[in-house]
């Protein structure tokens, strides 16, 4: 069997991010890192790989150039090969066409499982699961805390409000996993070194048959504005009066936003 | 001649840096405060494949350059003085079996000791034989096939939980430490052995450092470093290029307690406003950075004699270690300085950087030994080396 892990490289969220004047992200301006949701996806196949359930472990990214960092990353933590889609028409793809060119991708790659992490750090839609699983026709096994293989079945177990769905689909499937799947490992220094003889691929937007045009023309969103996040009020201190009248300030300020 | 990191040497730190900071650091208060030897982190390191880096591949290292070496020691030491010297000492007691062990001997234990299954340390040591190394007085006699060892050994770091030991002894009393000791591979499980004792410390709390006692212990032949007698010249050898490891970890602490304080000189108020705000506070920050900097700088140069060969690198990596044990004791005791009050208790981290700081001026040679070794090699090529090696008998 086997897993292709999609893999996002993201601004680290401590970077200071700068964007275009048409409100991209200013790539040169922010340390960049594996979208850290995804790393449990790489987790996840890597601990299938390891338990002989699936036999090869592949990455696939849509990005700039220097995205191929987050898959050699990837490659360090294990599997055995990268494949990134980069191309100049790809620049400012909205979701939709996200999808649509993994979508591609994933035709030629033909994998059992098409595995993703359940969110990107920075644009937060989690979208581009579904919108692969629909364009390619196949099952959605979404938010699973753990993915099983079986035969030719997947399984993912879902964390609800009382307890787990088990929710199966005959493969193959697009799934996509949370941060319940386990911490994901660090590259040890060998792995690290061995990525380096590993296969990266790089396709263009030729190579899969898709014209810029036709993509661009796709185009579902439009951004309009990027802002930082409002600041929060100020954090009100009940500080330096006796307790009793301290609990009382509490009691009303609770009371008064009908939280008690 | 450049000293730039390659891109190589960059990725390496970033990823030391990473694991360092994130499972290494906190873990840093409790393993000194408690002085335990940090097991976890010594297999995270394992599993990381960080204790082999010393290793050629073939025996399931990694074989990193001297440089990355250094790097690594140095990113480790940074975040905990105690976890760097667990690398440091795997590479310690192994180096004995690197310059004089056979093939057979390097086959039989490289392989647990790249992979972090075994740890070794490196017993020279003794009560009365500490920088005047050749005043040994641990006895190997030969019996057969094998030799018996008696004495003890003291301040062996990791002795007490290492599976392996690189022990230095006398097998020809007469012919006295330089010309009558001998270097011997034995394993902790030997009868006769025991680690009775361990010390109480100022810092480096985690590391256990251990009191060996050999009664009767039998080592066979075959685990003979060399030839009888070559033991003071293995020892020596050894020192000249581990000391590169205590460089490296005397900058990382200093750079761990020189970013603590720029932090904390960022943030704290007073006179309402930061006190980094202050050109007293930046004036010492900038002569912390820059010594911790030149430090750094010089222990690479040395590593990069090791690395070659070079014939002078006793005196580079005694240089460095000199520089860097001083510039780390005297970086962080300003960094306490920089915290006040709060630098001096132990909700802070710099005093126990300050703590750990001490022993890089002390193992592997005092800073006084390592003087003696630079000032030797200096009248040597004046012309005058063979009187002054003569009249110093200590270790270099
Ligand atoms: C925590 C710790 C870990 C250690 N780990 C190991 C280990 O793993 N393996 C091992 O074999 N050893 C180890 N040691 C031993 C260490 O290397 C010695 O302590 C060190 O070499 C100094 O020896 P000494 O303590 O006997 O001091 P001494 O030699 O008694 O020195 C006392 C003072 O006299 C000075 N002095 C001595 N001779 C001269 C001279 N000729 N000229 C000028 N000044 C001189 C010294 O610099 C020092 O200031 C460790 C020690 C410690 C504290």
């Amino acid at each position: 069997m086997k897993i292709v892990v999609c893999v996002k490289q993201v601004p680290a969220t401590t970077a200071e991010k700068r964007y275009t004047s048409d409100f991209r992200l200013d790539r040169t301006s922010a340390e960049s890192v594996i979208n850290p949701l995804d790393e449990y996806a790489i987790e996840q196949a890597l601990r299938l790989q390891e338990a002989g359930t699936v036999e090869s472990v592949a990455y696939l990214s849509m990005g700039p150039e220097q995205a191929s960092e987050a898959l050699r990353r990837a490659l360090a933590m294990g599997g055995d090969e990268a494949y990134l889609v980069t191309d100049g028409g790809l620049a400012g793809a909205d979701l939709w066409a996200t999808a649509r060119v993994l979508a591609a991708a994933l035709d030629k790659l033909a994998p059992d499982v098409a595995l993703m992490g359940m969110a990107s750090d920075d644009a937060k839609g989690s979208l581009v699961p579904g919108a692969v699983a629909a364009i390619r026709g196949l099952p959605l096994l979404s938010y699973g805390s753990e993915l099983r293989l079986e035969d030719s079945v997947a399984r993912i177990r879902r964390l609800n409000a009382t307890g787990y769905d088990i929710i199966e689909a005959p493969l193959p499937v697009i799934a996509s996993v949370t941060d319940q799947v386990g911490e994901p490992r660090y590259a040890s220094l060998k792995g690290i070194m061995a990525a380096k003889r590993k296969p990266l691929e790089t396709w263009s937007l030729a190579d899969l048959g898709i014209s810029a045009d036709e993509l661009r023309g796709a185009a579902l969103t439009r951004v309009i504005e990027v802002r930082p996040p409002e600041a929060k009020a100020p954090t009100e201190r009940i500080e330096s009066i006796p307790p009793e009248e301290a609990a009382t300030r509490i009691a009303d300020w609770l009371a008064a936003r009908k939280l008690i | 001649m450049t000293y730039l990191p390659t891109s190589e040497h960059d990725e390496l730190r970033a990823v030391v840096r990473e694991l360092a900071e994130e499972r290494i650091a906190p873990r840093a208060t409790e393993v000194d405060q408690r002085a335990e030897f940090p097991w976890d982190l010594k297999e995270l390191l394992a599993r990381q494949d960080l204790l082999g880096t010393s290793f050629e591949e073939r025996y399931g290292g990694t074989g990193l350059d001297e440089i990355s070496q250094v790097i690594l020691v140095e990113e480790l030491a940074r975040a905990d003085a105690t976890t760097s010297l667990i690398p440091i000492v795997q590479k310690l007691g192994s180096l004995p079996i690197t310059l004089a062990g056979s093939d057979e001997q390097k086959e039989r234990y490289f392989p647990r000791l790249a992979s972090g299954e075994w740890l070794i340390a490196f017993g020279l040591t003794e009560a009365a034989a500490g920088s005047d190394v050749a005043a040994n007085r641990t006895r190997a006699r030969r019996d057969g096939d094998a030799y018996v060892l008696n004495g003890s050994k003291r301040f062996i770091t990791h002795g007490s939980i290492a599976n392996v030991l690189t022990v230095f002894a006398l097998t020809d009393p007469a012919a006295g430490g330089r010309k009558g000791m001998s270097a011997f591979i034995v394993e902790t499980d030997a009868p006769g052995f025991s680690s009775p004792r361990l010390e109480h410390k100022l810092g480096i709390r985690g590391s256990p450092t251990a009191e060996l006692q050999f009664d009767d212990v039998r080592v066979p032949v075959q685990n003979r470093l060399g030839e009888e007698g070559e033991g003071f010249k293995i020892a020596m050898e050894t020192l000249d290029r581990s000391r590169l490891g205590i460089a490296a970890q005397a900058v990382g602490i200093a750079q761990g307690a020189l970013d603590a304080a720029v932090a904390y000189a960022a943030e704290r108020q007073q006179f309402g406003q930061p006190i980094g705000e202050f050109q007293g506070i930046q004036f010492m920050l900038a002569d912390m950075a820059s010594q911790t900097e030149a430090a750094r700088q010089l222990t690479y140069a040395a590593a990069a004699r090791v690395e070659a060969l070079a014939a002078d690198l006793p005196y580079w990596t005694s240089a460095a270690k000199l520089i860097a044990g001083d510039t780390a004791m005297r970086v962080t005791s300003d960094a306490v300085q920089i915290f006040g009050g709060y630098g001096y208790i132990t909700e802070y981290p710099v005093e126990r950087m300050m703590r750990d700081a001490k022993i890089t001026q002390l193992y592997e040679g005092t800073q006084q030994i390592q003087r003696m070794v630079i000032g030797r090699q200096l009248l040597q090529r004046a012309g005058v080396g063979g009187r002054v090696r003569a009249k110093s008998a200590a270790r270099a």
